[in-house]
């Protein structure tokens, strides 16, 4: 019954999006009243979808193995929390998901944005009610989460051991709501298209959206990235893989979209611009959903394999994609351009930071489709990898980071003051640290040095925004900003750190024997036997010690009956100057074992500067969103923001 | 700047960077892209020594052997048409085992593939779609022995 409650709430949600669509074209026909009724039904199609995905949950929580997708993806004897989160840890109830949030999004539009004009709302809402029905669509034709399965079997096969894991479980969730947050732009962008209302209160009912979906992207990418150096057992904070790419392709994008909606926000210009980057971000937010769900990558994550859900999916991205870009060739060009800028201003700042933003998500996208696109023209078949993205994407970053420290001080429209004098300090931090590196370590790769030197400049000059005024009297957008880009020096100096510093050290020992790696001695103690809920181990013990510090850590290599895996369960210590890093491999005949140790000195600045980046937007977010909710006089809001 | 030409400049900038992003992603391509190779590949001369590329077949039953130092491995990849011999050093991956797919990652060196990362199937459902074309085969192949 459960599971045939929730394909009903999904017909009826979708039934109402087709009925949303009519009423959008009669409403941009000017048949006002009837369109009215569209808020409404959009607010009860997002409750219908919630509906869909809580009777989902429901049935996982109860291992319900009459339901296909709960015996392809669970078993009865899964800690609860991975019963739950195996909703969402397969194609079908990923896909739910990513429609929930993309219906509750469209309720939130109908519910709170009243900035925008009712037109382009009206309009938005037709477009947010167009995405939802393709996707509708795809599940209830091609990927039906609530299929039965007749008789029930007694017990499911289990969810890929990788994903039971708590950063995992949560890790989609946050990634899709960043995903869809985007749809919101993409919506609105639409709808402004259509009836050529962009504009300043365009750009700030579109922003806490682009914000907060920009957030969640943040965070998502910054978890994924711990997820798989410690889950993956590599050691690597990074791999270049499609799956990544999938995520980072929508943050490019996003990113600067941010940056553009504050010119349009601030001084009502950049319009095209920032239509075009409102419909990419959301398109690239597609392309990922695309490659890791239709089960074309080589990659951990692609465990749907089916070539009709692919083909479904693609047509659908290009049904969006090509619509949008066809409504922009139309429209476009009839946006007239708002307040002119000269070159050296902000906004040519801005400008710039897009440009390069949109190269860097220019060869991360054809690095991520060209393998896909040889194989299937030629069948030759070839991976594009980490040597490529850090060759070309590595210096466009740094280059980058620098012009970040410049942007903030540019005044709108023109800039007389002799800005460059402001970064004296920065530069000379800079300089210090270059000469630093070559006195102490000559030989450090080029990459790791060019590193610290934009780390240093940037700490420096990412704070200089709030020096020469009050800083207790500056919005809090412009703290977020500094936070944001105070984090990106911080993750510089951890990836610099990472790639000087790590030391490696790949062995065999004895219970009894010592290794040392960096500054550690690290001895084996004993390899014994242990057990979970779902698993069984071989779980060293390892004493390491350095100087008066004594640690144990507690490396397992986990077997998992269903479905038969295993898996590499790393152990960590985490000190105030960097991480112990050891993983067990397997024994040999003579009963020693391997062992993989790594000292990494100030790794954790890479997480904790994307963690800095997010809470900055999260400051600026409700700094925004205060002032939107106690904003009485919308026509002064320009005038106010010249200043932010 | 008066407006109009403001916005030809922008337009102009979009080109330029759309441009640049095309050049370096070719420049990028060309000369860090890794090709996959099978041993049949590899014998008919198509790898060149020292690039990078990806080597995929699967590990040849009784194949591996561990050298003294307990963390260098060396087995035998196959296709079913030639074998190339792979030297590997560290700590292989999960289900990593003798008669299972697996793609090394690495370079040629004297007629051995020297790996630096070995990528087995994660678990029994999961295989690279590149090995998909290959585990046909070889279950061909079996049931032609039977």
């Amino acid at each position: 019954m459960i599971a045939e409650a929730g394909l009903a709430a999904l017909w009826l949600a979708a039934g109402l999006a087709a009925l949303q669509f009519v009423l959008m074209i009669l409403a941009l026909r000017s048949d006002f009243e009837a369109a009215r009724a569209m808020r409404s039904i959009a607010v009860v199609q997002g409750v219908l979808t919630l509906v869909a995905f809580a009777m989902l949950l429901i049935v996982f929580a109860r291992s319900d193995m009459s339901v296909l997708l709960v015996f392809e993806n669970s078993s009865a004897v899964k800690p609860f929390i991975y019963k739950v989160a195996g909703a969402w840890g397969n194609h079908e109830g990923s896909m739910l998901m990513w429609v929930t949030i993309l219906a509750v999004a469209g309720a939130f539009v109908a519910l709170l944005a009243h900035r925008t004009s009712e037109r382009t709302l009206l309009a938005a809402l037709g477009a947010q009610a167009v995405l939802a029905l393709g996707f509708y669509a795809f599940l209830l034709i091609a990927s039906n989460p609530f299929a039965r399965l007749w008789p029930a079997p007694p017990d499911g096969q289990g969810l890929n051991p990788l994903l039971q894991d708590p950063g995992l479980a949560f890790h989609p969730p946050t990634l899709y709501l960043g995903y869809v947050g985007l749809s919101v732009a993409f919506s609105l962008a639409v709808g402004a298209l259509l009836t050529g209302e962009v504009d300043s209160r365009l750009a700030r009912a579109m922003r806490p959206w682009v914000l907060g979906a920009w957030i969640l992207l943040t965070l998502g990418i910054t978890a994924g990235s711990y997820w798989a150096y410690y889950e993956l057992g590599w050691g690597g904070y990074w791999f270049w893989d499609p799956v990544e790419n999938a995520s980072l392709m929508p943050w490019l994008a996003a990113t600067a979209l941010l940056h553009s909606i504050n010119v349009l926000a601030a001084r009502g210009a950049l319009k095209a611009w920032t239509m075009m980057l409102a419909v990419i971000a959301f398109s690239m937010s597609m392309v990922g959903t695309f490659l890791v769900r239709s089960g074309i990558l080589t990659s951990v994550h692609a465990f749907a394999i089916d070539p009709q859900r692919g083909t479904f999916l693609l047509a659908l991205l290009a049904i969006y994609v090509g619509a949008a870009f066809i409504l922009f060739a139309v429209r476009g060009a009839s946006l007239k351009e708002g307040a002119p800028f000269e070159l050296i201003s902000r906004e040519s700042g801005l400008v710039i930071n897009n440009l390069i933003l949109s190269v860097v998500l220019g060869v991360v996208f054809v690095g991520t489709l060209y393998p896909l696109f040889v194989e299937a023209v030629s069948g030759e078949k070839l991976s594009v990898g980490a040597p490529y993205f850090n060759a070309v994407a590595g210096p466009l970053a740094l280059i980058l980071a620098v012009l970040v420290g410049i942007g903030p001080l540019l005044a709108w429209r023109r800039e007389r003051r002799q800005v460059f004098k402001r970064l004296t300090i920065p530069a000379l931090l800079g300089i210090t640290a270059v000469v630093i590196t070559i006195i102490l370590w000559p030989s450090m790769h080029i990459l790791p040095r060019l590193g610290f030197t934009v780390a240093a400049y940037l700490a420096a000059a990412s704070i200089l925004p709030l020096i020469g005024r009050n800083p207790f009297r500056a919005p809090l957008a412009t703290w977020g900003m500094v936070m944001a880009h105070f984090g990106i020096a911080v993750a510089l100096l951890g990836m610099a750190a990472n790639a000087a510093f790590t030391s490696e050290r790949l062995a065999i020992a004895k219970p009894g024997d010592t290794l040392t790696v960096g500054p550690w001695l690290i001895l084996l103690q004993d390899v014994t036997p242990t057990a979970g809920k779902n698993w069984t181990a071989v779980e060293a013990e390892l004493r390491a010690t350095r100087g008066s510090a004594v640690v144990t850590l507690k490396p397992q290599t986990r077997y998992f009956s269903d479905p038969p895996t295993e898996t590499n369960e790393s152990a960590i210590q985490t000190f105030w100057n960097g991480q112990l890093y050891t993983v067990v491999g397997k024994p040999d005949a003579s009963g020693a074992w391997q062992l993989r140790l790594w000292w990494k000195p100030f790794v954790t600045l890479i997480w904790a500067g994307g963690a800095l980046i997010a809470l900055g937007g999260a400051l600026a977010l409700v700094g925004r969103l205060w002032r939107l909710a106690w904003r009485r006089r919308p026509d002064a809001d320009w005038r106010r923001e010249r200043y932010t | 700047m008066k407006p109009k030409n403001q916005r030809l400049v922008l337009v102009v900038a979009a080109v330029v960077a759309l441009i640049a992003a095309a050049l370096l992603a070719m420049w990028g391509l060309r000369s860090q892209a890794s090709y996959f190779y099978t041993p049949a590949d590899i014998a008919a001369g198509k790898a060149h020594e020292g690039e990078a590329m990806r080597l995929g077949g699967m590990v040849e039953r009784g194949s591996i052997q561990h050298l003294r130092d307990g963390v260098t491995i060396r087995f035998v990849v196959t296709d079913g048409k030639a074998k190339t011999p792979v030297i590997f050093r560290g700590i292989a991956p999960d289900l990593f085992r003798e008669g299972s797919g697996a793609v090394a990652e690495g370079r040629l060196e004297n007629g051995t593939f020297v790996a630096d990362t070995i990528l087995a199937k994660h678990d029994e459902r999961y295989m690279p779609p590149q090995l998909g074309n290959l585990s046909a085969e070889h279950k061909a192949g079996k049931t032609l022995e039977k």
